[in-house]
């Protein structure tokens, strides 16, 4: 279960925006990340006390809890470079 | 059709009053009619330091100890351990309330560094979060503090102003009555000039500086659907939260009383045919300095007292100590009244804040100790706080207070020898009911007191000037003797008694005199008499000594005539039988 990467994605429902989330979460991962990376799809409608923890406001929110630091990305991931750059996949330029 | 219409107009009364939510801030609900919009979001707003914060984490705190309604206080700014160490001096404990699931704080961080934005998102987290926080205890109440913060942290403003205006919709859904904090933005309420349009009531708190003194104040900006003031209103904080001060009463509708109290000076009592004052009603003691107007209010309180009734006394000059001290020279023992607690000091210096702090704290301090008589010594010294028209308006709704609590009011002012002070006067005058005014009488190299009532609602009184006297043994008021030279006081006035007593001792003197003489005058005249009678006596003696010696020469010589006839014949000797016949028959 130790992968490089612990991606955790926070959703509310199943609309537009967090199915959108997911696949572009998934495809970039796959790009990039193959094998090296384990998501985790959390319905914050099903279980909302998850919410506080990660100080969950926007959904869709990408929470990259390894490696270190802790980043968020929040929104539809529809940028592939700021996603990039906010898992420090690609250094900012 | 009768129940019809039955219904329909219980259903337009309930159409007309919007429901509210006490907040139980001491004031804040008399402002409001009731507290906040029960079920529908209010915001507060203000500039840094005006208690935002703390005026709603203390509606929710009430609202969990007072109205069973539990709350959720979100903050923004604040971690909950934070907050309750900055509350936990004004007695709120934030943490057993936590424990007893009636509060619940939930603190929400924004942190810009943290986040990167791609495309598409909404609140939906916040949303969730703050509806499983309401959902978990319950709440009735909500607290957002400070929503702006969103703005901070998030860069996508399209988005934050959309989903606010959704949070109160969904805030309004929920049935929770909601406070939304925010900073006091430029030009309009709030920085993002969004809040105040879609809150229902909102409150602009504020703090000024004027003359290096700060005031807190409040202000109702918008209420919708119901009857607010609309003034501004000073607000204090201290160690039992915030309390406003509702300025003055709506409506002018005070109850009034028939009942007299003594002003603790019997001569001073005298004056009113009644016998004092109507209690509830103002007094207002003027005069120079000197003049002895705390002596004045200082036995007004020790008669309440020694009635067993409250007084609370208000000094603005002096410490308690000093005034104790000060009024037993004059035989007035304050002590035992503190010691029974029947009397109590509160001592401020005017300076210590502004002219609307003194009269949160006058009233806060009233609602206390619900004392029966009040002093304020002297009223005159707040006006170093505040300009003339501020402490006018201070004591108006002081006084209005006061008498909705049927309290009665003893104030004392200081009138400086122009005539500038004396529209100071004028201007209070019109508030009072009572107003004692004791000026300086100065004649002959003597300074005295004179002491008349320039008015008194609704009671004759004497039209007198009185000479106002300060003795070892209490106070006392003289008839001023008005004499032909005019008014005379003091030792004139004495030495007018003293003339006068004078006078009388010399006019009985001339009287004891006239008595003696009239006795002597009988006793010559009864001497006169006796005189007189016996003169009267020695010449009715010689008359009858006359008048028997006529009698007795008459007979001798009658006698000698008959002796001589009888010796010249016989028939002498029938004459004198015949003579003698007719004395026999006599």
């Amino acid at each position: 279960m130790s992968k490089k990467y612990e991606l955790r994605l926070y959703v509310a429902g199943k609309t537009q925006k967090s199915i959108t989330a997911v696949q572009n979460l998934k495809q970039y991962c796959e790009e990039h990340l193959k094998g090296e990376y384990v998501i985790e799809v959390i319905d914050l409608l099903e279980q909302p006390q998850l919410a506080e923890g990660d100080q969950i406001l926007a959904i869709p929110t990408l929470v990259k809890k390894v490696p270190e630091p802790v980043r968020k990305i929040i929104g539809d991931l529809s940028n592939k470079e700021k996603v990039l750059v906010g898992l420090d996949i690609r250094p900012k330029l | 059709m009768p129940k019809e219409k039955a219904a329909l107009k219980s259903k337009k009364t309930n159409l007309l009053a919007i429901a509210k939510s006490p907040t139980g801030i001491s004031g804040l609900d008399e402002i409001t009619l009731g507290g906040f919009p029960k079920g529908r979001p209010t915001l507060i707003c203000g500039g840094a330091g005006c208690g935002k914060t703390l005026f709603s984490l203390e509606f929710i705190v009430r609202g969990a100890e007072e109205f069973n309604e539990p709350g959720v206080f979100i903050a923004f700014e604040e971690k909950a351990e934070e907050l309750a160490a900055n509350v936990a001096s004004l007695g709120f404990d934030l943490i057993q309330l936590q424990k007893d699931k009636k509060l619940r704080i939930d603190y929400i961080h924004v942190d810009k560094s943290e986040i990167e934005e791609t495309g598409e998102y909404d609140l939906e987290g916040l949303f969730i979060r703050l509806g499983h926080a309401i959902d978990s205890i319950g709440a009735k109440r909500v607290v957002l503090d400070t929503i702006e913060n969103l703005f901070s942290g998030l860069t996508n403003e399209g988005i934050i102003r959309a989903e606010l205006r959704r949070l109160f919709q969904f805030l309004k859904d929920k049935g929770v009555t909601a406070i939304i904090t925010g900073e006091r933005g430029e030009k309009t309420l709030t920085r993002q000039g969004l809040e105040e349009y879609v809150s229902d009531c909102v409150i602009l708190l504020d703090h000024r500086v004027n003359n290096q003194i700060s005031t807190r104040r409040l202000r109702i900006v918008k209420y919708r659907g119901s009857l607010h003031g609309t003034n501004e209103y000073p607000f204090l904080i201290d160690d039992e939260g915030i309390s406003v001060l509702p300025v003055t009463s709506l409506n002018l509708d005070k109850p009034v009383s028939r009942e007299i109290i003594s002003s603790g000076i019997p001569a001073l009592d005298k004056l009113f045919p009644k016998r004092g004052f109507y209690k509830g009603s103002s007094i207002l003691v003027s005069g120079t300095a000197g003049t002895g107007k705390t002596s004045i209010a200082a036995s007004f309180a020790d008669a309440t007292c020694k009635r067993k009734e409250k007084c609370l006394f208000f000094a603005f000059e002096e410490s308690p100590q000093q005034i104790m001290r000060n009024m037993e020279s004059i035989g007035m023992d304050l002590q035992q009244h503190v010691d029974k607690g029947l009397l109590k000091f509160y001592a401020s210096r005017p300076t210590l804040y502004g002219l609307e702090m003194h009269l949160v704290a006058i009233h806060k301090a009233i609602q206390k100790f619900k004392p029966d008589v009040v002093v304020l010594d002297p009223i005159t010294n707040l006006i170093t706080v505040g300009s003339f028209s501020e402490v006018k308006s201070m004591l108006v709704r002081l006084i209005d207070y006061l008498q909705q609590e049927q309290i009665t009011v003893m104030f004392t002012a200081l009138t400086l020898n122009n005539i500038v002070s004396e529209q100071t006067d004028d201007g209070v005058s019109s508030l009072v009911d009572s107003w004692l005014f004791i000026k300086d009488i100065e004649i002959n190299g003597e300074r005295n007191r004179g002491l008349y009532i320039m008015k008194a609602r609704g009671m004759h009184h004497s039209n007198q000037v009185r000479e106002f006297v300060i003795t070892s043994k209490g106070l006392d008021l003289e008839d001023v003797y008005l004499g032909p030279e005019g008014i005379l006081t003091g030792s004139a006035r004495e030495a007018q008694i003293l003339l006068e007593q004078t006078g009388e001792v010399l006019h009985l003197n001339a009287l004891n005199r006239k008595d003696r003489e009239l006795l002597r005058k009988r006793k010559v005249l009864e001497s006169k008499i006796e005189s007189l009678r016996s003169e009267f006596e020695s010449m009715e003696e010689e008359l009858n000594k006359i008048y028997d010696d006529e009698n007795i020469k008459r007979e001798v010589m009658s006698n000698t005539r008959q002796t001589i006839t009888d010796k010249r014949g016989g028939q002498a000797k029938e004459d004198k039988q015949q003579k003698t016949n007719p004395k026999l028959k006599k």
